[in-house]
């Protein structure tokens, strides 16, 4: 099989990436998704709202999901369901299994948008038994809204992203009552009115407190937390863990393609390039969790990339300047290396903080500072920084200066 | 509920690694076998969680009914794994010194090994080694390289010998624990939860509960179970490439210590720890404990700071208050007793069920008819998801098929629970845990587990 862009991942920002990419007049076009339908996590979010920056209206999930394949394939993108890129080869060249077999897919470049998931409880460290009812809200949400299932009726949720929230939605949708919801941090970490929704549905919100065991043996019959009061064993049926979202990188990591340890997803270059000729990244692979909108809208700007690297018109990547980060409030900074604009150049650094802070943040090449931003924020909120377009190849220090 | 059944001549209690060989021995035999097993499942005890070495025996207490267990078991899957697709990673394990009183101890190690029928050991020096293992840490000292020492996979090569032990008769129930027991004049007359039984040999594999399953037989034990918890980090698979060999430590009194090896997964995974406790049901994660598995990884292969830890287990070992297996047939009574299979049971699973068979009169002659196909999960074996009309991935994180699942859920033994599935095909044991693949499973599962997924009480359940 043969492809002018190959496209792993048909979650929004493979789909919009495709979309455009056909709109610029390449005709084979493939997106390459493993799940029966199009859609990515969207498809499983049966809330809202989505679609707001994409279609200008405030659409559930599956609508939302619906209408990007849709546009896609208005163009003549072609999805392939069913469908899992297994391995990446030099070339570029896609491993694929699909239902009939081993297949290979050989394409002049590769866009890789294998979005993101939500850490397992191992990853996060929680001890105990190993007992049927502990679940990520990724896996809960296709039970209650894909199914139709509850697989508990009173859990514990685990966290206070903006997710977990939604979680508590979820749950509500299905007939689950949480009987805690608990955050390790003393601050609720989504930001605006989500503070209010545990109270409003009755959820006691547990913060500063760990659940430092599961308990049960075949369904969850425990949880123990430990807290500012000390430790207190709840009754539960459930655990469900939100957020803490790592990339779904697995394939490239098994590739040898570089990784970023504080993004958990590939290094890229102000292109969304990465370190294997002819592939490319976007979505929420990048970093632990962007909104649908903001990976719809990368996708976009990795399909310029795309155009301008298969005409010639991209400088090398070696080029670029390596982003450092200085000190220990900015948890990570992408892109990882900067190159001036071009088309399709992702024109501002995305960072978050390690923990909350307050100052300036400063972006400084051979000593002189090229951008600046005040800012006061915790630690999930997105935070930009707008680049210069004159910015050249020299190496860059992005600091945080805490008295400023 | 299952009416009383009688005529069975041999009925095993317990379908571990153990019951499961000592069942496929009698079948073969042409004995008319029934396997009472209390989960769920099968596999649901100590069987479920060990670091899936094959080995040699040649560490093994000199003279030891354990040794002639290991090296007959050893041989034995030798013999029939290619039969039955089961894996075989034949990596060999390097004995690792770190310490000069570690050093000092390898000529006897050596001497033993040689003893126990394992002549092929060979000494390494420092500079050998480090070019065997070239990420290993730079204070490694000295050791040897024991080839025969093998990677399996623990759960299909007990399923094999389950299904192949269905395949010549015999017949398996699960939730089927076993209660009661009386002694009739030629026979036995069990109760479990699955019905009445009578056999007239009863062998007594219930591992990390033999005590307790020999009370109910005969009213008293003469053998004690104090289970040794072993807990397990499992690294993604990049970590794999790192440790070409099984790299185990000198062994101490108490334990083989702390191993690292890939898996025929395609994982790598430290552990077992040694830690005693009273309850035969519990194995529990602490992750202190795993933190620490994790930095003593890191102290023998540096490279593994990098690597992204996916899981972790915990098992537990049936030991008991003596060292050795607790093996004894009563035929009087109709009872062989098969407890304290502490360490080494999956190794020695096969040399033990010959063991038993001889003991209750067998030749153990016969050949198996029947070669049971078991789906292939070895990481770069002949796997479903590269095979055509495989349906369809549901696991991604183990390139699990939709087909290899349909296939677990009616197989001989169907799985019955999330656990059992998740042996028989590894669904949701790779790095999302459950993220990607828990909807889809449950839908496909939905009314065809015991144990269901979505048993959330409530009226849902
Ligand atoms: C539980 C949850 C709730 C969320 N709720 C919201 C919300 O309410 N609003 C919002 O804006 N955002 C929400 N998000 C964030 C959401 O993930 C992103 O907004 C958006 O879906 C990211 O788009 P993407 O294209 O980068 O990745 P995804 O949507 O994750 O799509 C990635 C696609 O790649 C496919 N894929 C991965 N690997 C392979 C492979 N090897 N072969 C083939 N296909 C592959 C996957 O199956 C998937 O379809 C939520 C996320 C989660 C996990
Ligand atoms: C940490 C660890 C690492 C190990 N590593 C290795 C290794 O690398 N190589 C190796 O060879 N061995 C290893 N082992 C040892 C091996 O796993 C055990 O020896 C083996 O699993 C014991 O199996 P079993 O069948 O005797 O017991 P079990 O697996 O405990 O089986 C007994 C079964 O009996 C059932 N049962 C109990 N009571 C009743 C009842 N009343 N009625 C009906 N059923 C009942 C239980 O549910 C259970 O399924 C390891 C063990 C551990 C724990």
């Amino acid at each position: 099989m043969q492809a002018d862009v190959a496209i792993i991942g048909a979650g929004p920002a493979g789909l919009a990436a495709a979309t455009v990419l056909a709109r610029l007049g390449f005709t084979q076009v493939v997106v390459i998704e493993r799940e029966a339908q199009p859609g990515g996590i969207p498809r499983h979010c049966g809330h809202s709202p989505f679609g707001m920056r994409e279609f200008r209206r405030v659409l559930r999930g599956p609508a939302y999901a619906d209408r990007l394949a849709a546009a896609a394939r208005a163009v003549g993108v072609r999805i392939m369901c069913d469908t899992t890129a297994t391995a990446l080869l030099p070339g570029p060249v896609l491993e694929l299994s699909t239902p009939a077999g081993i297949a290979q897919l050989a394409a002049r470049a590769v866009l890789l948008a294998t979005g993101t998931r939500e850490s397992s409880r191992i990853q996060r460290m929680i001890g105990g038994q190993k007992p049927g009812g502990i679940l990520t809200l990724g896996a809960l949400q296709g039970m209650v809204h894909l199914n139709g299932q509850r697989p508990f009726s009173r859990p514990v949720v685990l966290g206070t992203e903006l997710v977990s929230f939604s979680a508590l939605l979820t749950c509500r949708q299905a007939g689950i009552h949480p009987v805690a919801m608990v955050e390790p941090g003393c601050n609720v970490i989504a930001r605006g009115p989500s503070w209010a929704l545990p109270r409003l549905l009755g959820v006691p919100l547990m913060m500063q407190s760990r659940i430092t065991e599961i308990l049960g043996r075949d369904r969850v019959e425990a949880v123990q937390i430990v807290g500012p009061d000390g430790t207190r064993r709840i009754a539960t049926d459930g655990v469900l863990l939100t957020g803490a979202f790592r990339s779904e990188a697995g394939l490239l990591a098994m590739a040898g393609i570089a990784m970023d340890p504080d993004t958990t997803g590939p290094v890229i270059d102000s292109f969304g390039r990465l370190d294997q000729p002819g592939y490319f990244a976007a979505g929420n692979l990048l970093r632990p969790v962007e909104t649908a909108g903001a990976c719809w809208a990368e996708g976009q700007r990795a399909a310029e990339a795309i155009a301008a690297y298969l005409s010639g018109a991209l400088p090398d990547r070696e080029q670029g300047a390596e982003l450092q980060i200085v000190g220990d409030a900015i948890r990570y900074a992408l892109p990882q290396i900067i190159l001036p604009a071009r088309p399709g150049w992702h024109d501002r650094v995305q960072l978050r903080l390690a923990r909350a802070a307050r100052g300036e943040l400063r972006l400084t090449q051979m000593g002189r500072i090229i951008a600046r931003r005040r800012i006061n924020a915790r630690p999930e909120r997105r935070i930009t920084l707008s680049l210069p377009a004159g910015v050249t190849a020299a190496p860059l220090v992005l600091t945080l200066d805490e008295r400023g | 509920m299952v009416a009383a059944t009688s005529g069975f001549d041999v009925a095993v209690i317990g379908a571990g690694i153990v019951g499961c060989a000592i069942a496929r021995r009698f079948a073969i035999d042409g004995a008319r076998v029934v396997i009472l097993e209390r989960g769920h499942d099968v596999l649901d005890g100590a069987s479920k969680g060990n670091s899936a070495i094959l080995h040699t025996g040649f560490d093994a207490p000199a003279g030891s009914l354990e040794l002639d267990c290991i090296r007959a078991g050893h041989a034995e899957y030798l013999q029939i794994h290619q039969r039955m697709n089961l894996p075989l990673d034949r990596a060999g394990a390097l004995v690792l010194a770190w310490d000069e009183e570690q050093q000092t101890a390898l000529p006897a190690l050596m001497a033993q090994a040689r003893a126990n029928g394992v002549t092929d050991i060979q000494p390494m020096e420092r500079a050998d080694l480090l070019q065997a293992e070239p990420h290993l840490a730079p204070e490694i000292r000295a050791g040897f390289r024991v080839p025969g020492e093998a990677l399996i996979d623990p759960w299909s090569a007990a399923h094999a010998y389950l299904y192949q032990a269905i395949a010549h008769g015999a017949e398996l129930r699960c939730r089927a624990e076993v209660t009661s027991a009386r002694r009739l004049a030629d026979r036995w007359d069990l109760h479990s939860g699955a019905g009445q039984v009578q056999a007239g040999l009863v062998v007594n594999a219930a591992g990390l509960w033999g005590d307790h399953v020999q009370r109910l037989l005969t009213g008293e034990s003469w053998f004690q179970i104090r289970p040794r918890k072993g807990q397990f980090v499992v690294f993604d698979k990049p970590a794999a490439a790192l440790a070409r060999h099984i790299l185990l430590p000198v062994p101490t009194a108490v334990t083989k210590g702390v191993v690292v090896c890939r898996t025929v997964y395609g994982n790598l995974l430290v552990g077992p720890t040694a830690e005693e406790q009273d309850d035969p049901d519990c194995a529990t994660l602490v992750p202190e404990t795993l933190d620490a598995l994790r930095q003593t990884g890191i102290r023998i292969l540096p490279a593994l700071a990098g690597q992204e830890i996916t899981a972790a287990y915990a098992g537990l070992r049936p030991a008991t208050d003596e060292k050795g297996y607790r093996i004894r047939a009563d035929l009087s009574q109709g009872l062989v007793t098969v407890g304290g299979i502490r360490s080494t049971g999956l190794s020695a699973a096969l040399g033990i069920a010959s063991h038993v068979a001889a003991l209750a009169g067998g030749q153990s002659a016969r050949q198996p008819q029947h070669w049971p196909q078991m789906p292939v999960l070895a990481e770069g074996g002949a796997r479903d998801w590269r095979a055509p009309g495989n349906q369809g991935l549901v696991c991604h994180c183990e390139k699990v098929s939709r087909r290899e699942i349909e296939a677990a859920l009616t197989a001989p033994a169907p799985a019955n629970s999330l656990g059992g599935l998740k042996r028989r095909t590894r669904v949701t044991m790779g790095r999302c845990q459950g993220f990607y693949c828990s909807a889809e499973l449950a839908r496909m599962t939905e009314g065809r587990f015991t144990q269901p997924l979505t048993g959330g009480g409530g009226d849902a359940g």
